[in-house]
């Protein structure tokens, strides 16, 4: 398998992704429905609880992995001229990792 | 004897009937897209609700915006339609739904039920 991101192996990490957000979605949905947090103290601590901090940071990579395979297909079927569409390409990339980041330290 | 078609070919959108499955397809895509749009918007309101209790009134505050809510609906029904699409294609990757009138059917759900559950939640909220 090729070290990169197209073709099959792009095909199955989208859908493992998209399983697992699936999944995380459906679970803070209804754990949000359930127990809405009253207050600061309540919010943060469920958050801060390994558990769901762990789940969270997993579901922040899975969704720049499931974001930057969905936009990289959108934009090649969009964008025929290659420089115009490595450009968005790029900017899209940088935009993904930076908020990936940003979130990952939010919650570190 | 032969019949060849007219070329050269012109794509008129407005002239292609796509079917069901092609309306809710293109949709899963739009609806990726605007998720997309809007990824920069929750670190922002994680970082704001985690700050303080401050922030977490601001940030609960936004979440409960009037004039932020149409933007919200939006996203509700791109979330809700591009997991229920992409339900849908989970299932037929394993072989669920291909035949015909199912294929139909299912699509037609997809684009129905999301914008169902969309009022849904309106209504408990409201």
């Amino acid at each position: 398998m090729s070290r990169k991101l197209s073709g099959f192996k792009a095909w199955v990490l989208q859908r493992i992704s998209a399983v697992y957000l699936g999944f995380f979605s459906l679970y803070v949905t209804f754990y949000l429905l359930m127990n809405t947090p009253a207050d600061y103290e309540q919010w943060s601590g469920w958050v801060n609880s390994l558990p769901v901090m762990l789940a969270f940071m997993l579901a922040i990579g899975l969704t720049l992995l499931h974001a930057w395979i969905g936009i990289r297909d959108v934009l090649i079927d969009y964008i025929p001229m290659t420089g115009i569409r490595l450009i968005v390409m790029t900017l899209v990339g940088l935009m993904l990792s930076a908020c990936g980041l940003w979130a990952l330290l939010i919650l570190a | 004897m032969i019949t060849r078609n007219k070329r050269p070919v012109f794509i008129n959108l407005f002239q292609i009937k796509l079917p069901v499955a092609g309306v809710m397809s293109i949709a899963h895509r739009a609806a990726g897209i605007l998720i997309f749009v809007s990824i920069p918007f929750w670190p922002y309101v994680l970082e704001l609700s985690l700050e303080s209790p401050e922030g977490f009134a601001r940030a609960a505050g936004i979440m409960q915006s009037n004039w932020l809510m149409p933007v919200y609906l939006l996203l509700l029904w791109s979330l809700f339609h591009h997991l229920l699409a992409g339900i849908r294609y989970l299932l037929l990757d394993i072989d669920i739904g291909v035949e015909k009138p199912l294929f139909r059917q299912t699509a037609m759900t997809v684009l129905v039920a999301a914008p169902v559950l969309v009022l849904l939640i309106l209504a408990v909220a409201l």
